[in-house]
């Protein structure tokens, strides 16, 4: 699929054409039995089925392309070597090309990078399959109009064009692993096919620290899936999770690939922020949380890859490193800024510092403010047991 | 391939700077010389734009520009290349993208 769509540059093109030889493989195959390759036959069928095609056809798209696109060597054997690998890479790439939206790049990936069907999609995205599809056709007509190549990037343009790749596999995690509008919290596919894809990144572009950083963090958070809710589905917090059910094999995984990554000395976000995760998956207890590091890891995160929300999480530790007081004079800064003022984690944040320093008026405020920016269901019986709490 | 580079600014764009003239005549001569230069060209200022539309047969005339935006299109530029990579690279290359915006769009050839 990764090779015609690259030959055509049409993913129409190429996964019609597929389908074909599909087609032909189940009348041919049971009468003159299994080709001694049937992936390579299948390849084969399929490109031959498509230039046919395209010669039938003889519009202006068909004429436009090139005879040198048609020169796809099919070998016997379908090579594992760098031109597969060049074909997996330039499907990736291409479905997370910059010139596509977010929500289009997460659709094309999950479809032509991961393999799902539209229905698996529609579902694991909270959409109906019909709204998928049209996502889907008009993303491959822009592929197909405008150019966008299924080349991987040249080496100047790599930093920049992995960086979006790798956003918008961890976009796929988080939407799996914590979506702000589901009342389900956890869509373990959305999981599972962002951390295989993030292996296959890193088989396919092998000591590239960043990839390794962000397969940290997904196996960090993954490690704690279980124990991230309770058996209604509500969130329990970090400090509350039982951390004897957290899976110490991924922790362990985890620790090596952000250790083997660390040996390059470059520090990229992905990497910071794993370490981050890794510092609470590494704390036996939550007592024994090194406050003092995970503050460190966020300053050198806000000299990276500055964010407002960034600035929150820092104020966060700072109240177990330097006092609630301390913490929340860090959090009215960012108040006083303004840009997180729909952020409910702000407001809630705010009013847990509130609370410590026993000032529960002004917590149930914030509170009520976070209640009313927030949609999941979940999160809203939390915020509610809160206000519940206080003394008020 | 050809694409079509349409240059957006604000209505209150700095006038361009000799600087900025020269980036200008930099970039026609390598996209000219490579080959990729096709075409392009300055849009006098909004104030003597005419927008026409035809409406059941009868030509409708109107002053100004289409759009009444903030930013405005003041040039464009035809560039053919191999990819939407290729023409990005290019496009990167007007001085007007530092305080604009530039649309790409791919150009129908038949």
């Amino acid at each position: 699929m990764a090779c015609l769509a690259r030959a055509f540059n049409d993913l129409d093109r190429a996964e019609d054409a597929v389908q074909d030889a599909y087609l032909v493989a189940l009348q041919r195959w049971p009468v003159d039995g299994l080709p001694p390759n049937p992936s390579a036959w299948i390849l084969k069928t399929a490109r031959n089925g498509a230039i046919d095609k395209l010669r039938r056809e003889k519009t202006g798209a068909a004429k436009s392309l090139s005879l040198a696109t048609f020169d796809i060597s099919v070998h016997d054997e379908i090579p594992h070597g760098a031109k597969e690998i060049d074909e997996r890479l330039g499907m990736i790439f291409a479905a997370c090309h910059p010139a596509l939206s977010d929500e289009t790049r997460v659709a094309l990936t999950l479809r032509f990078a991961a393999g799902l069907s539209v229905a698996e999609i529609a579902s694991a995205l909270l959409a109906t399959p019909a709204t998928i599809a049209q996502r889907l056709v008009r993303a491959k007509r822009k592929i197909r109009e405008a150019r966008i190549t299924f080349d991987a990037p040249a080496d100047a343009a790599l930093p920049e064009r992995l960086h979006d790749v790798l956003r918008i596999v961890y976009l796929i995690f988080s939407e799996g692993y914590a979506s702000a509008t589901n009342a389900a919290r956890i869509r373990p596919l959305l999981c599972d096919e962002a951390l295989r894809l993030v292996v296959l990144l890193g088989e396919l572009l092998p000591g590239e620290p960043e990839i390794g950083g962000l397969h940290a963090l997904i196996l960090f958070h993954d490690a704690r899936r279980v124990t991230r809710t309770d058996e209604r589905g509500d969130l329990v917090l970090l400090e509350e999770q039982d951390r004897s059910k957290w899976d110490t094999r991924k922790i362990v995984d985890a620790l090596t690939l952000l250790e083997r990554a660390a040996r390059q000395h470059t520090s990229g976000t992905y990497q910071i922020q794993a370490a981050i995760a890794g510092e609470h998956a590494r704390a036996a207890t939550w007592a024994e949380t090194n406050w003092y590091r995970i503050r460190e890891f966020y300053e050198h995160l806000l000299a990276v890859d500055p964010s407002p929300v960034v600035e929150l999480n820092r104020a966060v530790a700072i109240a177990y490193t330097d006092g609630n007081a301390s913490a929340l004079a860090a959090v009215d800064d960012l108040v006083v800024e303004g840009t997180l003022d729909d952020y409910a984690p702000l407001h809630s944040a705010r009013a847990e510092l509130l609370r410590r320093l026993h000032r529960d008026t002004e917590a149930h405020v914030e509170l009520h403010r976070a209640l009313d920016l927030t949609q999941s269901e979940s999160d809203r019986r939390f915020l509610q047991k809160r206000i519940s709490q206080l003394d008020f | 391939m050809k694409y079509v580079c349409l240059i957006y600014l604000p209505e209150d764009a700095p006038a361009g700077t000799p600087e900025v003239f020269h980036q200008y005549e930099r970039l026609n001569e390598d996209a000219a010389s490579q080959g990729v230069l096709q075409s392009g060209g300055e849009l006098a200022g909004t104030g003597s734009a005419t927008s026409l539309r035809v409406r059941e047969g009868k030509r409708v005339i109107t002053d100004g520009p289409f759009a009444e935006t903030k930013e405005i299109l003041t040039g464009f530029y035809v560039f053919a290349c191999a990819s939407l990579d290729e023409a990005l690279e290019w496009a990167e290359r007007i001085p007007a993208v530092a305080h604009g915006t530039i649309e790409i769009r791919p150009l129908i050839e038949r």
